[in-house]
């Protein structure tokens, strides 16, 4: 096993699928002659050359329907958003033509993209580059939401996200990149809708992926350390499909029940997974289902704000405490 | 004066299919018709160099305190564009709105934005002039019609047709000014945003500052048509003329008859400003897509070192007049600096502040 950074995952994933289908290409701003504004594609221009590294003019909506149009005559591109703040230019081409040209070309049609970059919160970008998408797009029908949390998932992801014969957002992130973690040195995919137990607990599930799942096991850490309490952290892995029957077997477990997002509590994930929980354990839960999220304001710039809008490890441990009504 | 301007080879053709188009109008002899040039006072061009000295000291002191990590986020530094807002605002009246793109420091304080709630923003504080909610990107100030900093590529062009639109319907004489950069030309809403101006001959001036990049992607690796004053004539039927950006008094003339073109009910103008940015696209570019000889040939032309040597040559200044002059905004940059940074954060429960017009209700807070 190699110990490599989550970009390196996220650069090995792609080169892997390059060699294994010549139909593969990246397309996005900045990939090639800058190696990636965050390093992901690093010397794959060098590699694969200007017809499958391919830079493109500061025209979102244009080369994310570039990438889409490809894809329905059976390319597989892999078109890469600076950040995924700068999706909502190409809206409607994400949320309409990739997701519903195969219903509505009667089955005829499908669109095997990829779009991928970094979502979240960041380094005070301020309200409109500090986007947590995964809500906005795990709402729409024919999307798949893919949010790995460590270089290992992060590259079993992207290789079954590039082979998937429908539309996938894959939401990286910035904290995550410098990351390292062991990855096998044969080949290996992960499925989608297959969470992934990241500590294992019996006294209270919490659910988080990226960069909440980091914080999350940071607060399940420091409960335990400081109070001998024993926290369960799934990572669902893939919002859209999701792995409800490990949620449902996680929370019968433990009784309670706390989520964790950079995104904001209204129509969240949280709300969601809230209801699924409520819906599929209610029997089973000896309190309501807790959610962490950002605060319901835009993201400010100023550093002390941010801290106070963004969950952190200090937050969702309150919340776990919460949950289990414990006081100490 | 741009050795990286170079036409791309398939240009010329485009330009004799342009030229000839049936709506292109001859741009150079309508504006002039409708502002005779005006040379400027030497105290208005002493003026303008202080502006460009100030907004370069500020640059200057800006990276200083993003390298101390006083400042956050993405920064854009305006070293070596200070022409084109100091040029371009001084043919501006009061009432006539500007609207900009992030790399907004220079435009904010050409429109006469004091420097202290711009440090105070930058380092996220109470006293920002956004309120520390906006950061480098996002000055604004609506007591002097400057309306904003926007950090999404080309996400303003339309809100400057709005503008047009605005003053055209309340029959207000006011022009738009609106910034953006070569790399926003490529945007959708860039298009939308001419032809509706174009269709509803609002008195908007979209100012393109050309500088030759969009972060590390040189134009001609963007723009399939690299003479991007073509772009909008034949096209949307908005006149598109070009400017030298490292030359302020160009930009002065171009824009006093600009601003007289749009007031006289013509409709709107395209101006294409060659210019060149010194530092790297924001703070963190290794810059590694140029050379350093490319950056010291532009440095050559130094927009604020040409128009030293013009002020010299008409005697308004003299070597004790420049260094007394920077010794003073010196003093003015570090005072503001240190108000700034002894100002408090905003309390954190700022955060529920200005997210509606009326206040959040308490029970909805969460
Ligand atoms: C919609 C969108 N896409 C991408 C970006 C990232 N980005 C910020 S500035 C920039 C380059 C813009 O270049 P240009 O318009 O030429 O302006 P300049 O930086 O040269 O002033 C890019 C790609 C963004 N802010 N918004
Ligand atoms: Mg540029």
């Amino acid at each position: 096993m190699a110990v490599i950074q989550f970009r390196e995952a996220l650069n090995q994933a792609m080169c892997e699928e390059f060699d294994r289908n010549p139909d593969v290409f990246l397309m996005g701003e900045e990939v090639a002659e800058y190696d990636g504004a965050y390093k992901v594609s690093q010397g794959m221009l060098a590699k694969y050359g200007p017809m499958r590294v391919v830079d493109t003019p500061i025209s979102e909506c244009g080369f994310a329907g570039l990438g889409i149009g490809a894809a329905m005559v059976g390319m597989r591109p892999i078109i890469e958003f600076m950040t995924f703040s700068f999706s909502l230019v190409a809206f409607d081409q994400v949320v309409n033509n990739a997701p519903k040209m195969l219903n509505m070309s009667g089955g005829q049609i499908n669109v095997p993209i990829v779009f991928r970059g970094i979502s979240g919160p960041g380094q005070q970008l301020a309200a409109t580059h500090s986007w947590s998408v995964e809500a906005l797009y795990a709402h729409v029908p024919g999307l798949k939401v893919v949010v790995p949390t460590t270089p290992y998932d992060a590259k079993g992801l992207l290789k079954t996200a590039i082979r998937d014969d429908d539309p996938v957002i894959f939401l990286e992130n910035e904290a995550l990149y410098g990351n390292k973690g062991e990855v096998p040195d044969e080949e290996y995919l992960i499925p989608f809708g297959q969470a992934d137990i990241k500590r294992e607990g019996t006294d209270c599930t919490v659910i988080a992926w990226g960069q909440g799942c980091l914080a999350a096991l940071a607060a399940a850490e420091e409960l335990h350390k400081d109070h001998g309490i024993n926290v369960e952290v799934i990572d669902p892995r893939t919002l859209r499909p999701l792995d409800l029957p490990a949620i449902i077997k996680s929370v019968k477990k433990t009784g309670y029940c706390v989520t964790v997002e950079t995104g904001y509590p209204t129509c969240g994930i949280g709300a969601e997974l809230a209801a699924l929980v409520h819906e599929h354990c209610f029997e089973d839960l000896d309190n309501h289902v807790i959610r962490v999220a950002s605060l319901d304001v835009p993201i400010p710039y100023s550093k002390p704000l941010l801290h106070h809008v963004v969950p952190n490890a200090t937050r969702v441990a309150d919340a776990i405490k919460k949950a289990i009504y414990f006081n100490g | 004066m741009d050795p990286t301007h170079k036409p791309a080879a398939r240009e010329p053709a485009v330009a004799k299919q342009t030229a000839s188009g049936p709506i292109r109008m001859n741009f150079v002899t309508t504006i002039v018709e409708h502002a005779p040039k005006v040379e400027p006072s030497p105290s208005q061009l002493l003026d303008w160099y202080r502006q460009m000295s100030l907004i370069r000291q500020f640059e200057v002191k800006c990276a200083q305190s993003y390298q101390q990590q006083k400042v956050g986020g993405f920064c854009h530094l305006y070293v070596g564009q200070e022409a084109v807002a100091v040029g371009t605002i001084a043919a501006t009246r009061p009432q006539d709105y500007i609207i900009t793109a992030y790399r907004d420091h220079g435009h904010a304080i050409a429109r006469g934005m004091e420097i202290a709630p711009l440090f105070a923003e930058l380092y996220g504080k109470a006293t920002g002039c956004s309120h520390g909610k906006g950061g480098s990107m996002h000055f604004f100030d609506k007591s002097k019609n400057f309306l904003g900093g926007h950090a999404i590529v080309g996400g303003h062009i339309p809100l400057a047709v709005g503008l047009g639109w605005a003053a055209k319907y309340r029959k207000e004489d006011r022009v738009v000014l609106c910034y953006f950069g070569d790399g926003a030309i490529n945007q959708g809403s860039f298009h939308e945003a001419l032809n509706l101006a174009g269709l509803h001959k609002l008195p908007c001036i979209f100012l393109v500052e050309n500088n030759g990049y969009g972060m590390g992607t040189h134009i001609h690796r963007a723009s399939a048509v690299t003479d991007l004053k073509l772009r909008t004539g034949d096209a949307y039927g908005i006149p598109g003329k070009e400017v030298d950006g490292m030359d302020c008094l160009a930009m002065y003339h171009m824009t006093r008859d600009a601003v007289e073109y749009c007031r006289a009910g013509n409709g709107s103008l395209f101006l294409e400003v060659k210019t060149y940015r010194y530092r790297g696209h924001s703070m963190s570019d290794p810059q590694k897509y140029r050379s350093k000889e490319e950056v010291g040939r532009f440095q050559e032309h130094d927009p604020i070192g040409r128009l030293e040597k013009l002020l010299r040559a008409k005697s308004i200044i003299d070597d004790a007049k420049v260094n007394a002059l920077n010794e003073e905004i010196h003093q003015e940059v570090e005072k503001a600096h240190a108000l700034a940074d002894g100002a408090p954060f905003p309390p954190a429960d700022d955060v529920w502040r200005d997210v509606y017009a009326n206040p959040y209700p308490p029970y909805l807070k969460r």
